[in-house]
């Protein structure tokens, strides 16, 4: 109970006190909740066309707020729905990237020894692969869904925090505490559940906050590409590519989509790098040196 | 004896690295569904025998690996299912040159000021100037260069009309410009940032106060003693900036339309042109580990540190 309160406790105290920070989480969910919200408060539909107004400058006075596309499509209700997309594919592909990471990670942590070091060596060895790549390489090979990108991203992003939660897993094994759980007659899950998992949760939650911009990153390179997401759906990373197609007829195809996504990377770069000042234990040393 | 060791070891070290990474696009680009001659109109029995026959498409996968290996020990590639009457070898000899002006460019650049923009704001840490150094730093970070290079050309040539949009042009200093700063930007940044906390450690640490107590002059105390150092990160942060330059050279050529080998690979990627794919992939590839090695061995002559773990 209160390891992970104490966890709360920590991330909160960090994030108060990193302006930064605390202004991009504030941006975040107002961001969230404008894509989630926002297109009920719109008449128009994302692949409808408003055969009066193609390409029509943003305007605040007759609905098109951002404008709209070169087919006539309204750009805030696109800008939305692509965020939409966007923001799903760097929460769950960063879910999928973090249980394979955790998993393999804790286990060549928990095994130590020879099992240990072959799969490290296996992950060194994958570090030194150009993922993107390969990425676009399965992309190209069994078509262009959305669950392919999910799981294409997830499953290269993984080696960061295998690595990181491998080293934790080795720290917190040898602690005092789990030898007192341990000599105290605690189970083995017991253990891993209220001794070391809570410990790694610190670790993860930095992680997760740093892979999330990656993700988005990638999966918008893809879009980009015309490899990601496809008609009639978007996402941030096609929108721009879209627009920056027509930027010299009407740049707000490329402006408004290209804030949106600098700016939810930018922000989430920030909360990363402040819940990491605040809850990684590598740099907390450092700074007691 | 022991360097000599030490090079040979890092070498052979890479190989499996090497052998893993070819079969892996191998085995992907054997497990795609659909083949290279499913045309909208299907072959002739007889043709399409002798085209699989022609290609080895009937051997075990195991043996088209090897073969696939050996031709690639000489310098084959294959042939490309796209562009007809090239091998993907004449290709990849067309586009690397132009991707590897872009890439050496960028990187020398986001080198060069990177480093220098993080050394001014370590050494004057927590002013108006090192705030705005980590903040435009992060930004340079945040923003990809997918998005960079359209802003770029927005401002640049359609607003102020003072640069090129596009076009390679035999690749003169004014149609490079824009490319090279909207790939190198967020490398620079990166550099910077890393360069920047370097430093403040390295400034920090014992043998910088023991300096600084015998009355060194500061700048000699800066060039002797705390430059190596604080640049050692940034050494070893080389591999993974030249495999990021590389997948930027990929959207940057296609935005900018530069005939390089970034720009190949898409195409090929868009075409479903499996040899040249993956031909593309297994040559950066190569490049990538390659390159991760020379730094790794280098660094390992400039901190003697790390020899002696190993």
């Amino acid at each position: 109970m209160k390891n992970t309160n104490s966890l709360l406790n920590d991330a909160w105290a960090a994030l108060s006190k990193n302006k930064a920070a605390l202004i991009s989480a504030a941006t975040m969910v107002l961001m969230v909740l404008m894509v989630l919200i926002g297109p009920f408060f719109s008449p128009y539909a994302i692949d409808e066309t408003d055969w009066y107004k193609i390409a029509a400058p943003p305007t605040l006075f007759d609905g098109h707020i951002f404008g709209t596309d070169d087919l006539g499509r309204d750009l805030f209700v696109r800008t939305m729905y692509g965020g939409r997309i966007s923001l799903m594919v760097g929460l769950v592909a960063t879910m999928v990237s973090v249980m394979i990471g955790v998993t393999y990670g804790a286990v060549a942590g928990f095994m130590g020894g020879r099992v240990d070091a072959l799969m490290m060596r296996f992950v060194d060895v994958l570090y030194a692969m150009p993922f993107l790549f390969f990425v676009i390489l399965l992309m190209v090979f069994f078509g262009r869904s959305i669950f392919l990108i999910f799981v294409a991203i997830g499953a290269v992003n993984w080696l960061d925090i295998a690595r990181i939660v491998r080293g934790q897993t080795l720290n917190i094994k040898g602690k005092e505490f789990v030898d007192a759980a341990r000599s105290g007659g605690v189970s083995t899950i017991k253990i891993i559940m209220k001794h070391i998992v809570p410990n790694l949760l610190g670790v993860v939650v930095v992680y997760v906050a740093l892979t999330v911009p990656q993700v988005i990153l990638v999966e918008s390179f893809l879009s980009f590409l015309g490899l990601g997401v496809q008609e009639p759906m978007t996402s941030w990373g096609a929108l721009v590519n879209q627009g920056a197609r027509q930027m010299e007829s009407s740049p707000w195809m490329l402006i408004f989509p290209a804030v949106f996504l600098a700016t939810t990377l930018f922000c989430f770069n920030f909360i990363g790098d402040g819940l990491r000042d605040a809850l990684d234990p590598k740099d907390r040393t450092r700074g007691n040196d | 004896m022991s360097n000599f060791r030490f090079v040979i070891g890092r070498f052979l070290g890479a190989i499996p690295t090497l052998l893993i990474l070819i079969c892996l696009a191998f085995l992907l680009v054997k497990s795609a569904p659909g083949g290279p001659f499913d045309f909208e109109r299907s072959l002739p029995e007889e043709v399409e025998a002798n085209l699989r026959a022609a290609y080895n498409l009937d051997d075990p996968v195991y043996l088209q690996l090897f073969k696939y290996i050996g031709d690639l020990l000489q310098g084959d590639f294959g042939p490309s299912f796209q562009y007809r009457d090239y091998t993907v070898t004449e290709l990849i000899a067309t586009g690397f040159p132009v991707s590897l002006r872009l890439g050496t460019a960028a990187i020398f650049l986001a080198l060069i000021f990177g480093s220098i923009i993080g050394s001014v704001a370590a050494l004057n840490q927590n002013s108006k100037l090192d705030y705005s150094v980590m903040f435009f730093g992060m930004i340079g970070i945040s923003i990809p260069n997918f998005v960079m290079a359209p802003l770029l050309v927005l401002f640049f040539s359609i607003g102020l009309k003072a640069l090129p949009a596009g076009g390679y042009n035999g690749g003169d200093f004014y149609h490079m410009v824009l490319p090279v700063v909207s790939l190198a930007l967020p490398q620079m940044a990166y550099i910077a940032r890393l360069t920047r906390g370097s430093m403040i450690e390295v400034l920090s640490s014992n043998f910088v106060r023991t300096a600084k107590a015998q009355g060194l002059p500061t700048r000699s105390i800066l060039l002797k003693h705390v430059l190596k150092p604080t640049l050692l990160p940034v050494v070893s942060y080389l591999g993974p900036a030249t495999a990021a330059i590389i997948t930027g050279s990929v959207v940057v050529e296609q935005i900018f339309g530069l005939p390089g080998l970034g720009r190949y690979f898409v195409q090929g990627a868009l075409n479903r042109d499996y040899t040249l794919v993956m031909g593309v992939v297994v040559f950066y590839g190569c490049l990538i580990i390659l390159f991760n090695l020379i730094v790794d061995t280098l660094y390992g002559f400039i901190d003697p540190r790390i020899k002696q773990n190993r």
